[in-house]
């Protein structure tokens, strides 16, 4: 009953939280930046001219949204081999991430896009652009800035779901505080540190975007 | 070793689905009653009272469930509560799911215009009164949709509980698998299961949300 | 004493000096319009008067009642004031009868069958007997003001604070409104109005408040003000919204 915490007895094991904090980071960057692509190039898609596009976008947003990410991370790093895809644990994990707000944050650009007014389109369309070229130079950053908050939110779910992809061996975060608790027996301290860090992430996170705002819209909200 | 046939399969995996959907209720309803207690804890506005429960939001928003499930799981037996996979699984996706869905029920609450609460106030109504029959009754036909649209995250969080070990609908693929090892049939058969459960309600969801936009 | 009274009254908001130093009397049965430029402390100046903002300096008394922040007393204030809002601000998710009776059975402790009595007759004298059993939603703006002003009535207060109740109207339905308020003034209610109804104003109203940088700028009787203004601030304000 009278258990005393122990936190002193993880400071050998600092490198190994530093090494999962770092594959976290870099975990979280690559598959944000993917992500966001990825959503965007499926919004176009969602509102493409072409049916076939737009089922398929739909298809994947909907097969993504409605399973969980583990059993995506699963399918991924042992089902896909058997179609000869054989990935890496780090590469599926990657995959998994990247597909994952790949759907989430394609929802929420649509969001975006249906909410731009319809003269937009119109006025560019009449300036003798395309309609890809109105939806990259006009649509999109109007777009991305009436759903700032949630695009922002999303990354960050994706930030924390990274836990999940350590049930592959992944070495991240919570791979290393699976391995630091095995090793010294500290299982709640070890998880509890984990657990500081991936909130202080979200924290930082939150005001990375912020700070990106700042600088990606000059027009004052719309 | 046992032959597995495509019917087994699929037989062992339904079966566990079961569990899925009554840890998913569980977690739903416990979920929904705390977080029930936690909107209205801070709708009696005292500031300590509401500075507490948002910490305690954006602790729950803050770390991965999957750290929640540990946390609890080994903190709890730590004081000497000696808790199982499923009551651990329970437990954590109880609070998980109350800390958004105060926030949820929360924002509805704050979306009614201004308006509302002074003509409320003008009419002379008590503070208890405009929430009871103006605040709360248009507060909750908005949450619907939204409520909704949460319990496909529920859903999804209860495949995390395989990790320490219940055997839910992904533990039970993991186990087949182990077995059959056809792991693309076996995980694409899992993933069918779970969108067979969360695809209705997304569908539920969006149509509520329209619903709600027309009546607007 | 008067009916409402103010008596150097300055309200802030933060730094932001809104009214600075108002006086003004309102004697029961009397109908007094406010008029002034957007953002000269109008809807502020209405609020203080039923505690839906607090006031910094001075006093506000109506009825006999001191207005401070306290809820008790705001409450017991809410059966002497009534008060009409710009977009109407009523329960989409009750009847227009509902509506009306909200008060009367929650804070007047009526019965039910005494409520409806009065919810009917009320919507009767707006003309909107038929609608009892509506929702606002499938009604038109001025139906939905008339309501709100039934609503208002509902706790028989002494005097009724109309914040520009028709400039979310269309215009053919300002007229339907403003009838009712006459009608009410025949009746002996007294009326505070914020309006930019200038011939309203003047044909119906008392008496005219013109607000101007947070103080009364120019009073006086309706007409007078409306022909004889005095100050360079009113003549410009008249001739901009004429
Ligand atoms: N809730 C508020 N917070 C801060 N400033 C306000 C608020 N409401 C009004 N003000 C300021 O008070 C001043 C008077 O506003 P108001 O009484 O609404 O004017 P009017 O009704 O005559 O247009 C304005 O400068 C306005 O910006
Ligand atoms: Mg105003």
């Amino acid at each position: 009953m009278s258990y005393q915490l122990d936190f002193a007895g993880l400071v050998p094991y600092l490198p190994q939280f530093a090494a999962g904090l770092w594959a976290t980071i870099e975990l979280t960057v690559i598959s944000t930046l993917g992500g966001l692509l990825l959503g965007t190039l499926c919004a176009q898609g969602r509102i493409s001219k072409d049916a076939w596009l737009r089922r398929s976008c739909s298809c994947y947003i909907e097969i993504i949204r409605n399973t969980p990410f583990i059993v995506q991370l699963f399918f991924i790093f042992f089902g896909l081999p058997a179609l000869g895809l054989k990935l890496s644990a780090w590469q599926a994990g990657m995959f998994a991430m990247i597909i994952n707000l790949g759907a989430y944050s394609a929802e929420i650009i649509r969001a975006g896009i249906d909410a731009a007014p319809k003269g937009q389109w119109e006025a560019g369309q009449t300036l003798g652009l395309t309609r890809r070229q109105v939806f990259w130079h006009i649509i999109l950053l109007p777009a991305y800035q009436r759903v700032y908050p949630a695009l922002v939110s999303q990354c960050i779910i994706v930030m924390l779901g990274s836990a999940v992809v350590s049930q592959i061996s992944v070495e991240e975060l919570t791979f290393s505080a699976n391995f630091v608790q095995s090793r010294s027996f500290l299982s709640f301290e070890s998880y509890m540190v984990a657990a500081l860090v991936y909130l202080l992430l979200a924290i930082l996170m939150r005001q990375t975007f912020a700070l990106i705002k700042r600088f990606a819209f000059k027009n004052p909200s719309l | 070793m046992v032959q597995f046939t495509d019917w087994d399969i699929l037989k062992n995996l339904l079966l566990a689905a079961r569990w899925t959907i009554l840890l998913s209720l569980l977690a739903f309803a416990g979920g929904g009653l705390f977080g029930l207690i936690l909107t209205l804890l801070r709708s009696m506005r005292s500031k300590i009272t509401t500075r507490i429960i948002q910490t305690y939001v954006e602790i729950f928003q803050g770390i991965p469930l999957l750290m929640q499930l540990f946390l609890t799981f080994f903190g709890l037996s730590l004081i000497g509560i000696e808790v199982d996979a499923w009551s651990a699984a329970v437990i954590s996706l109880t609070l998980f799911s109350s800390a958004f869905f105060h926030d949820i029920w929360r924002g509805c609450i704050e979306a009614l215009p201004k308006g509302q609460w002074e003509a409320c106030r003008t009419l002379g109504l008590t503070y208890l009164q405009t929430m009871r029959y103006v605040i709360v009754p248009q507060a909750m036909r908005m949450s619907i949709a939204p409520t909704v649209g949460f319990s496909v995250q529920i859903v999804k969080g209860t495949a995390l509980a395989s990790v320490i070990g219940f055997v839910e609908l992904t533990k039970a693929g993991t186990m087949i698998n182990n077995a059959v090892f056809e792991p693309f049939k076996v995980f694409a058969l899992v993933a069918v299961l779970y969108f067979l459960i969360c695809f209705p309600l997304s569908v539920l969801a969006r149509h509520l949300e329209k619903k709600n936009h027309v009546a607007r | 004493m008067s009916l409402v009274s103010l008596d150097q009254v300055h309200k802030y908001y933060g730094e932001n000096h809104v009214l600075k130093g108002v006086d003004l009397k309102v004697e029961a049965g009397e109908v007094v319009s406010i008029i002034g430029r957007s953002g000269s402390g109008k809807s502020t100046l209405l609020r203080c008067m039923n505690g839906l903002e607090e006031y910094q300096k001075g006093a506000v008394i109506v009825d006999n009642q001191s207005v401070e922040n306290d809820d008790y007393k705001l409450r017991l204030l809410s059966r002497s004031v009534g008060m009409v809002f710009q977009n109407f601000n009523l329960f989409p998710h009750m009847t227009v009868g509902e509506n009306v009776m909200l008060a009367t059975k929650l804070v007047m402790k009526k019965s039910s069958a005494e409520s409806e009595m009065l919810a009917k007759e009320l919507l009767e004298k707006v003309g909107l007997a038929d609608k009892f059993s509506a929702y606002p939603g499938n009604l038109s703006g001025g139906q939905q003001q008339r309501v709100a002003i039934a609503r208002s009535l509902a706790m028989s207060p002494k005097v009724l604070l109309c914040d520009e109740i028709t400039s979310a109207l269309d215009p053919e339905l300002v007229g339907e409104v403003l009838k009712v308020l006459e009608k009410l003034k025949q009746e002996g209610m007294t009326l505070i109005l914020v309006t930019h109804e200038m011939n309203f104003a003047r044909d119906v109203g008392d008496r005219v408040v013109f607000m101007n940088q947070g103080r009364v700028w120019e009073t006086g009787q309706s007409d007078e003000v409306f022909s004889n203004p005095q100050t360079e601030e009113l003549q410009s304000f008249l001739a901009a919204v004429r």
